[in-house]
């Protein structure tokens, strides 16, 4: 079966196809479509393309009710890097600092024990799973709702060229296929499919993130969702999807339980006393410097000299003016 | 017969020697004013006349014809009066010409011959102090900003008294103190802040370094609050600065007889909708804007992302140079502009964001534009930075905090140092070029490699490094030390822009 064929056909006439169409324009467009000329095409720039049927391509994806015809890859990372045991975070473009905390830290942590981040390159928790994967040296790969060519949205480029360097980008679209909004749902059906767990970390009711845990649930796959505040709108997708029965996350230790991996011990780094009563302090409670202030009672300067100390150590992060210890 | 009185024209900041020529000449009564005077000046006609008669002195019933000499230079304002009505008198001899010639004169002139003051007395008394006069014949409000500049000012409240005085008949008169100049409205005074304990101290940092400060956090938290209260805790204005301040706020025609002279650092805090000619100065006479009118004090730009970005972009010059050069059709004048720059931002355009008891409801869109609006360039001009959270109910009942005085005891004992001691190098830490920041006694080894192992981990640009050095500079000043130590570097790099300012 001629797959790749069935990729630029789809692309052409802006349909989303997961095998032949039994048309006659489909069958005139298969007598004139040159293969080798189109994989040529697609060299030059700098793309492969991995159909269903090469021996490399993704079994968990494979296995999935219904798989693209292939992938089309961008980036240094080898086909075989879609097979690694893979994490898909996900989560509101719209996030909290706290949600973007998380994503981060939580896609560190796996980074750091050798799984595969996976997520879809969006603003916002997506973006910061691929950044966390990206600052420990980690692999992460980024599933595109339009066409490989394309970095979207504009503003995480730069996010894209990094995670090209280090891992992969895969889309099923051909080079040329606009996003559009029912595209979407489709490409989270690849996240979800690649990944043997996914992680909730926030969302809305009704978003994006929810239909890539309910794919994930239908394929048996595991789905984890970070708590949040009952009152908060941005949590209501998961703490429906703990009510359905989702797995907790309560720290990335879960996940990697889950994958029987052991959480790398972090080396203790040596403080000195003020900041290590300030830490002691975030440990208990995320706080503001004016209630850490009061609840450490250190001078204003002394408190920021250790929160910087903390920062430069990697222990302690500050968004919004909250402080948080990692 | 020909008479000639001497004032000056105020241009920019600086005043022009202008003579006052008035020539009798035919019996067939007329008057005219030459010598591009503006529409204010050509109405002297009227006042003129009727002070002359008022002060109980004869008009003369002759072609007078009134000549303002340079005449290429646009003379502007009610000022001229006086000159012009005492070079009438001295022309008809009224009074002795010589007496008119050795002084210099300004002041308008009411109606009924009461002589009123002027904008920008203080330039014109430099001006006349440089072009050898030593006297001037003023309204009496204007004898405070006359006197600052060196010069005797001779008060008068009528025209009248002028006259009397060049006759000879009466001594100068008294400078009629009627009251205490009364102390400007005290600011408002820290004492009345609750909780922020890092906003707090962040001020007192700005105060000692002169830094610019950015307050950021969401509404309601205080951050203007406490952008009101620096004027409070700065030292008062030197010598200098009194006659820098008071000529630029003179030439604007902001003092009152009540506060003749500026001896605090001004508080200036234009509403968002200002155009850039408000904020950086302008008009077809050049005039002093905003930012000059907070130098050697405090520029607040309450809700800065509300600004128009011009207004913003232009802002950069001054808090590079210290000075302003704004250039237009009919002249071009340099303002100084040393301020110090205090903002105040929400961290979205909705408010919710940084605040725990809301949501931010901010499309990501909306975010990145309400960002975008700063460039990274202005941001990057505010040495300190600082989140203001929201204050818990407890705190709002805690006992009053540290009053502003005991603050400012402080800033002083800093700045002195910041001058004299070791940690000298120049008078105002944020005059420093970055070239100088590179030399500063940063002292410990310690020091420099915590800068440098921040500048690795955190995004630190080179205007970041030298703007962290300076804060630094100011904190080890203000704990009393002589050399800059690792805990003075660590504190100034909790002030740097947070990543929230800033587009992902």
């Amino acid at each position: 079966m001629n797959e790749l064929a069935i990729a630029a056909f789809a692309a052409e006439t802006g349909s989303h196809l997961l095998s032949a169409p039994p048309t006659q324009r489909f069958a005139a467009f298969v007598r004139t479509f040159d293969q080798r000329a189109y994989a040529a095409r697609l060299e030059e720039r700098g793309l492969r393309w991995l159909p269903r049927s090469d021996a490399a391509f993704p079994p968990l994806l494979r296995s999935i009710h219904d798989p693209p015809p292939g992938l089309f890859l961008r980036g240094s990372g080898e086909p075989g890097t879609l097979a690694a045991p893979a994490v898909a975070i996900v989560g509101a473009r719209a996030c909290s600092a706290y949600g973007a905390h998380v994503a981060r830290v939580c896609a560190r942590e796996l980074a750091q024990a050798g799984l595969v981040v996976v997520s879809g390159l969006a603003r916002g928790v997506d973006g910061e799973a691929h950044r966390g994967a990206l600052d420990v040296g980690g692999t992460t790969v980024a599933v595109l709702g339009c066409g490989i060519d394309r970095d979207y949205p504009a503003s995480n480029r730069e996010l894209a060229r990094r995670i090209a360097e280090a891992g992969l980008i895969v889309s099923e679209y051909a080079p040329g296929v606009e996003p559009a909004p029912w595209r979407f749902p489709a490409r989270n059906r690849i996240v979800a499919g690649l990944a043997a767990a996914v992680v909730v970390v926030e969302a809305r009711e009704a978003s994006g993130a929810l239909i890539t845990a309910d794919l994930a649930l239908e394929e048996g796959r595991d789905v984890f969702a970070v708590p949040g505040e009952i009152t908060s709108a941005l949590s209501a997708g998961c703490n429906a999807l703990l009510r359905l029965g989702a797995i907790p996350l309560t720290s990335p230790a879960d996940v990697l339980e889950h994958f029987g991996l052991a959480a790398t011990a972090r080396p203790d780094v040596p403080v000195t006393p003020y900041a290590a009563s300030v830490l002691a302090a975030l440990r208990e409670a995320a706080a503001t410097g004016d209630e850490l202030a009061r609840r450490t009672e250190l001078e204003a300067a002394t408190l920021a000299a250790a929160l910087t100390e903390l920062e430069l150590a990697g222990l302690v992060i500050e968004a919004e003016g909250v402080y948080r210890a990692q | 017969m020909l008479a000639r009185a001497v004032t000056h024209a105020v241009v920019g900041l600086d005043a022009c020697r202008v003579e006052v020529e008035a020539h009798l000449q035919g019996q067939v009564p007329a008057f005219a004013i030459v010598g591009l005077a503006d529409r204010a000046c050509q109405e002297a006609k009227e006042r003129v006349k009727s002070g002359i008669k008022s002060a109980e002195c004869e008009w003369p019933q002759r072609r007078i014809i009134v000549n303002l000499a340079p005449a290429g230079l646009r003379k502007e304002g009610s000022g001229f009066d006086l000159p012009i009505a005492l070079a009438i008198l001295s022309a008809s001899r009224q009074v002795p010409p010589d007496q008119v010639r050795a002084h210099a004169a300004l002041g308008e002139l009411a109606l009924d011959g009461r002589v009123r003051p002027v904008r920008g007395a203080l330039a014109v008394a430099e001006g006349a102090r440089r072009s050898g006069l030593d006297r001037i014949v003023c309204a009496a409000e204007s004898a405070a900003e006359v006197e600052l500049a060196g010069v005797v000012p001779v008060p008068v409240r009528h025209l009248a008294e002028a006259v009397a005085y060049l006759r000879g008949e009466i001594a100068a008169p008294e400078r009629h103190e009627e009251r205490e100049p009364e102390r400007p409205a005290a600011a408002p005074d820290l004492s009345d802040v609750r909780g922020q304990e890092r906003g707090r101290r962040a001020l007192e940092i700005a105060a000692a370094g002169g830094h610019n400060l950015l307050l950021a956090g969401p509404p309601g938290t205080g951050k203007t609050m406490l952008a009101r209260r620096l004027p409070g805790i700065l030292p008062p204005l030197m010598r200098d600065e009194i006659v820098e301040v008071t000529r630029i706020h003179s030439v604007a025609g902001l003092l009152s007889a009540r506060c003749p002279l500026v001896t605090t650092p001004p508080f200036r805090a234009p509403h968002h909708s200002a155009s850039m000619a408000a904020i950086v100065g302008g008009g077809p006479g050049p005039r002093p804007g905003e930012a000059s009118l907070a130098h050697r004090g405090v520029l607040l730009l309450d809700e800065l992302p509300e600004f128009q970005r011009p207004a913003l972009e232009a802002l950069r010059q001054p808090i590079e140079d210290g000075a302003i050069s704004v250039a237009r059709a009919a002249g071009h004048a340099i303002f100084p502009a040393r301020f110090q720059l205090v903002g105040t931002m929400n961290l979205c355009p909705c408010g919710g964001r940084g605040d725990a008891g809301a949501e931010c409801s901010c499309s990501p869109q909306r975010l990145a534009a309400f960002r975008d609006k700063l460039s990274r360039a202005l941001i990057d001009r505010f040495d300190l930075v600082v989140t203001v959270p929201r204050a818990r109910a407890h705190e709002l009942a805690a006992p009053a905090a540290e009053a502003s005085e005991a603050v400012r005891e402080r800033v002083i004992a800093a700045r002195e140092r910041l001058r004299e001691g070791s940690l000298a190098r120049t008078t105002e830490a944020s005059e420093l070029l970055d070239r100088a920041v590179e030399r500063l006694p940063l002292s410990t080894t310690e020091a420099s490699e915590l800068l440098d192992r921040a500048v690795e981990r955190l995004p630190l640009s080179g205007r970041g490094r030298a703007r962290v050095a300076r804060v630094a500079r100011t904190a080890a000043a203000l704990a009393g030390a002589d050399r800059v130590l690792p805990e003075h570097v660590a504190e100034a790099l909790s002030y740097r822009s947070p990543s929230e300012l800033r587009a992902p």
